[in-house]
């Protein structure tokens, strides 16, 4: 077991979800009850990761955090070392790779509170504010949950972004999965196992996590 | 706006949901919106409550200006003091019945809130059900849940989204008899939206009529009921008999007004506000058309008698419904014990003869569209 692979997964995963859960929250929510010119472009834009291969993402970041694009300048000029290569670079891409995982079961989660329910707080003398809070989060909660569930699951199982944007280096960019293909390329399956079955019991325990989250909050709403 | 005690309300609108409504509702008073579906109802409790704006309007509640377009004024919905009972209750489901009513005692002092809450319960005979989430409450329950959240506020006005449809009969029958003790105790000004002429017959202290987002009549039900103003009250609250007519004569000596129909002459009780030769729109309801019977001819039976014969005969439980064919396409609508359409050997197509009560016809003035 690469036990540093794993550190750096788990840190990468942690602050990816750390970072967009508020953000997926903000932007679901925006989504779930505006209309406006551009959402369906907007959703579309969100989705994009889903279908698209890894690789592809992974170069198009590789390219726009590199040390040729304005970000990529911008962040050497004041962090002095390269994006690329680097345990933030590879930070910067699982966020974004991560949206769609952070903000559609936030959206399904607010699309599914009736406009009732919100009008019957403000009528009950809450602020929009205070809806948000004590009406609107506990009851997208399970949704969020699992959106934080799942940035962190997939966080620990992507490959081909990582391998783009920030290469193999050991306690830097190195996470779980790249360890394991590294692995197998040095003929030790064995290591490949331990560390294929961890992430397997994770992305299970994940998935049945959320499956439960969400028959709990079924059950609140049955009538 | 005189009434410091009560609740008045002006909008006005051309779209995209055209309102032109004006009403008011006194303290202690139930005041029934009636109309159809998509008539602008809810809009109008939207609009009071503060969640809808509309294009003009004023609206003022207890002396105090809660909308005045002209002048700027809209007070948002949180800062106005109203209970609001929605369509489907919208109880908060991740909150017990308590906390739900306690989330609407915010003014309290956190202390209070708990021992208000109950209360209120006990006031809404749902004591013991305070620890139960909405999902463990039957319809009437958590209706009663949401009316006890509407309380909790100490609303200047209670604003009532057809607040009974959710529930069986014999539920909502029990639930109007609570409204009304409970407006007794408490005396708020109540207004109440619903399409079901029953239900605000029942209920309401004063009836209005909205159509197409205009209030059309605001009365006494009694009032709406048996004076409707124009053809289109008389159809909204449930009348079939609804023909035109021209005025012939004023009898004043005999106080009749004498009109001519179809054919027939008929009398109804004197309006000389209504001109010689003017074109009139008339009403009257089912039970005042009195079946001649075969057997025993009456006195009565001289009363403007109109002779047809039965277009559809409907049989349902113990009273038939009798469309009645009377020459020009003009029919009219009967209903009579089912023994007696069976007595007096009532089939389709065959003849009848009614008479119409004069007392009971309603004249009203032609809607200029």
């Amino acid at each position: 077991m690469d036990w540093q692979a794993l550190n750096v997964s788990l840190l990468l995963a942690g602050l990816t979800a750390l970072i967009l859960t508020p953000v997926g929250v903000f932007i679901a929510r925006k989504l779930a009850w505006s209309r406006f010119t551009g959402r369906n472009f907007i959703q579309a834009l969100i989705a994009l990761p889903l279908i698209l291969p890894p690789t592809v993402l992974g170069f198009y970041l590789m390219i726009s955090l590199g040390e040729l694009s304005p970000a990529g300048r911008f962040y050497e000029a004041v962090a002095g070392e390269s994006l690329v290569f680097s345990f933030e670079g590879i930070l910067i891409a699982s966020i974004i790779f991560n949206i769609p995982f952070a903000v559609q079961p936030v959206q399904r989660s607010f699309e599914s509170i009736p406009i009732n329910v919100r009008e019957a707080a403000w009528c009950s003398g809450l602020s929009g504010w205070q809806t948000f809070w004590r009406i609107e989060l506990p009851l997208a909660w399970p949704g969020i949950v699992s959106a934080g569930i799942l940035t962190i699951a997939h966080t620990l199982g992507e490959f081909g972004v990582v391998l783009m944007v920030g290469g193999n280096l050991a306690g830097e960019t190195r996470t779980v999965a790249i360890a394991i293909y590294d692995r197998v390329q040095a003929f030790d399956n064995a290591g490949a196992a331990t560390m294929s079955a961890a992430l397997l019991m994770i992305s299970l325990l994940s998935i049945t996590l959320i499956y439960f989250l969400t028959d709990r909050a079924g059950h609140h709403e049955r009538r | 706006m005189k009434d410091a005690e009560s609740i008045q309300v002006r909008l006005q609108q051309t779209g995209p949901i055209p309102l032109d409504v004006s009403l008011s509702c006194n303290t202690g008073e139930i005041l029934v919106i009636l109309g159809p579906s998509g008539s602008g109802k809810t809009t109008i409790l939207r609009a009071v409550s503060g969640l809808y704006t509309p294009a003009a309007g004023n609206i003022r509640c207890h002396g105090e200006q809660w909308l005045d377009t002209a002048a700027g004024v809209n007070l948002p919905v949180q800062q106005r003091r109203i209970g609001m009972v929605f369509q489907h209750y919208a109880l908060f489901p991740h909150k017990t019945a308590l906390q739900n009513i306690m989330i609407a005692l915010q003014r309290q002092m956190p202390g209070s809130r708990h021992d208000s809450a109950e209360k209120l319960l006990r006031i809404m005979n749902m004591e013991g059900l305070g620890e139960r989430y909405p999902h463990q409450l039957s319809g009437g329950q958590q209706q009663r849940v949401a009316l006890a959240r509407a309380l909790a506020r100490d609303p200047g006005v209670l604003l009532l989204d057809e607040p009974f449809s959710a529930v069986d009969q014999q539920t909502r029958r029990k639930l109007v008899r609570e409204l009304v003790t409970l407006r007794q105790q408490f005396r708020w000004p109540v207004i109440h939206v619903t399409h079901d002429l029953n239900e605000a017959r029942r209920i309401a202290d004063r009836l209005c009529v909205i159509h197409r987002g205009k209030t059309l009549q605001s009365d006494t039900p009694d009032q709406v009921m048996n004076h409707p103003d124009n053809a289109d009250v008389a159809s909204l609250i449930g009348h079939y008999n609804i023909f035109s007519a021209r005025v012939i004569e004023h009898d004043h000596d005999a106080g009749t007004t004498r009109l001519e129909w179809n054919g027939h002459t008929l009398d109804a009780p004197h309006r000389p506000g209504f001109g010689v030769n003017e074109e009139t729109d008339w009403v009257i309801p089912s039970d005042s058309i009195i079946l001649h019977r075969r057997d025993r001819p009456s006195r009565g039976e001289r009363e403007n008698p109109v002779k047809g014969h039965i277009e559809e005969l409907v049989p349902l439980g113990e009273n038939t419904s009798v469309t009645m064919a009377t020459g020009r396409n003009q029919s009219l609508y009967l209903t009579v014990p089912t023994h007696v359409a069976r007595r007096n050997k009532l089939s389709q197509g065959g003849d009848i003869a009614v008479s119409l009560l004069s007392e009971s016809i309603h004249l009203m003035k032609k809607i200029r569209r």
